[in-house]
């Protein structure tokens, strides 16, 4: 048999390890700082840079973690193991180079662009339109890239890493392309071609499944490469892997309105979320055992190799990650967890865990190999991760000791009917748990600088193999039972053929949510009275959405006795038709805002924003003395009072030449009111504008319209 | 408002469960037919690939 001599290029493998290290401890740091804001809000500092305020890092943190540390973690490992696995050169060279500079600049592009308030204000989707453009161009490289090879390939079968590889691609094509649909207003802003409820369903499709196919599926591929590797054993069972794979793509993608649990959403799509949640477990069980049984027999070599270690750790998390992710599905369950610091727990066994043991675990691995000198110290390696579980757990346990506390604290009433604890209460109640949980992320990054210094110094002490010479029967037809033409043909289309059925896969369950949801209109029942923003209160969103209000609040009042009480009347479906984007919010750091319109004064709402602790003792919010100097953008007014026509927004025709009359009029009013409190502004400020976008939140609907038509509190 | 309230609009809704389940039965059926016939020696050259490169 004729053998082919060629290489496996290194240098973009490695390009990719460095920029995964690299932004993980930038990621990881933004989220130590973005956690200690949370329990010391000085650190804000937000009188002096009002970009580093809390609502503005936290998406450059989660944005960073998600894309730029697991991002450049999947490319190393397609880029290490898709060659080895096919036997054949990635397809270009050049096309990998392109996929590398071009994920790294939308990663510096999205970091100062979130940090300048640039922003969709939708959660892991922050990016503005022309970056979620480029993310598609970059991703169609990698893409062509991956397919190249697959089709150049001198191995017939496509092992199971490369399945998840390819599913993981498609899908995070859709869920990019679809979830990014907006009407851009200028070069950096856009609106969201949805509207309320349907943004809702179609942002956590997304988002969940951004956790399924960005953090987990190409993760599974890596874990099926690399664990065989270091552990020098095949994997465990290869057709559990098989069922793992199609049962998991089969079912992930109905999950996301588990994030949407006793919200607006209709009932029927919250239900459709639970019932494919708890079937999610078996799957992702059966991928979990498939990883650990692989060690079976080799357990003495977990007590010394620390790639092990990080690897068993790693699965392990994955396993409780997937089994708590259905529990707090279970709407029972959920109504604890939802809005809570449990969610924040349960992303960072996630994260910290899953992505981050993996990712460690395959560096240690992977810089060995390429740069063909052992690790420079594998004690370093053990304290690294004995540092990181440690720091995992510090994190975690504070966490959910924090979302229980609030919970019952929430939901306590007195003998006489009243609610026991104020919001503050509970902040302050939980603060301790906020410290902790700083110092928990604080070691685990304390960790990952270990790692750091040892792959520098391995690097320092090998040579670089920059390509590794190998020899293989030269193609697949040779290798392949029949030769005729025919079946050569069938076996190329083969991943080609993959990669259709993994989309129609995915394709079926998001068709089913949204469909109805959008096509049957009794699923959002239109409610007269809710009208359009008024030009000065759109301005006010705009403001909301650019400082990250979102990440705090929430605008989505549960149907419950507590929630009632606390923030008024339970969110209707109805309310929600003309907010482009939804604003309901996944996190509850601060109260609820879904009604606060007419609950304060607007002298309230001046003095709360100059300094929150001056209006509630105790808050944790920064300040934003900016608002009260920087003047409302008026020359963009028409602009977006006209895209929001063209989504279906009923302003009249030609409204946009009146706009600013009535912003004007309705400035006035509110520096007016100001003024009897005496309080001197000018009408043209963005406080105005915020404090009329949050005196109107709410107050389309008047509790007592309501009862009669829309049922009973739950 | 409930689910049961759209489907009751729908011509033949009963039928739709029905599809349903067959749809999934028939998907992890065919998934675990399929990996049952694989050839053993197939299935051993495959997963000693990562290991083989």
């Amino acid at each position: 048999m004729q053998l082919e001599r060629f290489s496996y290029d290194n240098t973009i493998s490695r390009m990719f390890a460095i920029a995964t290290i690299t932004w993980g401890a930038v990621g990881m740091l933004l989220g130590v700082i973005a956690a200690f804001q949370l329990a010391f809000p000085v650190l804000n500092f937000s009188e002096y840079f009002p970009h580093l305020a809390f609502g503005r890092l936290r998406p450059v943190h989660t944005n960073a973690v998600i894309f730029a540390f697991v991002g450049n973690g999947i490319f190393t490992a397609v880029y290490y193991a898709l060659p080895r696995l096919l036997k054949a050169p990635m397809w270009s060279r050049r096309l990998g180079l392109i996929h590398f500079w071009g994920w790294q600049s939308i990663i510096v592009l999205a970091a100062l662009t979130l940090l300048m308030g640039f922003t969709t204000g939708k959660e892991y989707a922050e990016l503005e339109w022309p970056i979620d453009i480029l993310i598609t161009l970059i991703w169609v490289v990698f893409g062509i890239n991956m397919m190249g090879t697959i089709l150049k390939r001198r191995e017939r079968h496509l092992y199971v890493a490369i399945w998840f590889f390819l599913a993981s691609w498609v899908t995070v094509a859709m869920l990019h392309i679809v979830n990014s649909f907006e009407m851009p207003v200028s070069l950096m802003k856009s609106y969201s071609w949805y509207a309320g409820v349907q943004d809702a369903l179609v942002q956590w499709w997304y988002g969940h499944n951004a956790v399924a196919f960005f953090l987990t599926t190409p993760y599974l591929g890596l874990m099926y490469y690399f664990l065989p590797k270091a552990a020098g054993r095949p994997i465990y069972s290869y057709r559990l892997s098989i069922v793992h794979f199609w049962s998991l793509i089969f079912i992930y993608i109905w999950a996301g309105p588990h994030h949407l649990l006793y919200t607006a959403l209709p009932d029927w799509a919250q239900s459709l979320g639970t019932v494919f949640s708890i079937m999610l477990i078996l799957p992702s069980w059966g991928g979990m055992l498939n990883g650990l049984f692989t060690l079976r027999g080799a357990w003495d070599r977990v007590r010394e190799d620390p790639v092990l270690k990080f690897f068993v750790v790693a699965v392990t998390c994955y396993g409780m990650a997937t089994f708590e992710g259905p529990m707090m599905s279970l709407k029972n369950v959920n109504a604890i967890s939802h809005y809570s610091d449990w969610t924040i727990a349960h992303v960072h066994i996630g994260a910290l865990g899953w992505n981050g043991f993996l990712t460690f675990g395959m560096m240690y691995w992977l810089f060995p190999k390429m740069f063909n000198t052992p690790l420079y110290s594998r004690k370093l390696a053990g304290t690294h991760f004995w540092i990181g579980t440690l720091g995992i757990i510090l994190y975690a346990i504070p966490m959910y000791w924090s979302a229980f506390r609030s919970y019952f604290m929430m939901k306590a009433f007195t003998p006489e009917g009243q609610l026991e604890y104020q919001f503050m209460d509970v902040v302050q109640t939980v603060m301790p748990f906020y410290v902790m949980r700083a110092l928990g992320g604080t070691i685990y990054l304390v960790g990952v600088v270990l790692m750091i210094y040892n792959l520098w110094k391995t690097a320092k002490a090998g040579n670089f193999l920059k390509e590794e010479f190998v020899e293989v029967p030269a193609t697949i037809a040779e290798t392949s039972g029949p030769k005729d033409k025919f079946w050569h043909r069938v076996i190329e289309r083969k991943p080609v053929m993959l990669l259709v059925l993994s989309l129609i896969v995915v394709g079926i369950g998001g068709l089913v949510e949204m469909v109805p949801t959008f096509l049957v209109k009794s699923n959002i029942p239109t409610i007269e009275s809710v009208k359009p923003y008024t030009p000065l209160e759109l301005h006010g969103r705009d403001i909301y959405l650019r400082d990250g209000c979102y990440n705090c609040h929430s605008q989505m009042i549960r149907p419950f006795r507590h929630e009632v009480v606390r923030y008024g009347e339970y969110s209707k479906a109805g309310e929600f038709v003309y907010d482009h984007p939804f604003q309901w919010g996944s996190k509850r750091t601060g109260p609820d805002l879904a009604r606060i319109g007419g609950k304060y004064p607007d002298s309230w709402h001046f003095h709360h924003m100059y300094d929150p602790t001056s209006m509630a003792p105790g808050s944790i919010m920064p300040s934003y003395p900016y608002l009260f100097d920087s003047k409302i953008p008026v020359n963009t007014t028409a602009s977006k009072i006209h895209a929001m026509r063209k989504m279906g927004v009923p302003y009249p025709d030609g409204y946009e030449s009146q706009a600013n009359e009535d912003l004007k009029v309705q400035a006035e009013q509110i520096a007016a009111s100001l003024k009897n409190d005496k309080i001197e502004i000018a009408a043209d400020r963005e406080i105005i504008a915020l404090i009329a976008y949050l005196q109107r939140l709410g107050t389309d609907i008047r509790a007592t319209d309501i009862g009669a038509k829309e049922g009973s509190v739950q | 408002m409930k689910f049961s309230n759209y489907l009751e609009q729908i011509g033949g809704v009963s039928i739709y469960p029905i599809i349903s389940l067959i749809v999934f039965v028939a998907f992890f059926a065919g998934v675990l037919i399929w990996i049952y016939n694989i050839d053993k020696k197939e299935i051993e050259h495959m997963e000693n690939l990562p290991l083989n490169d």
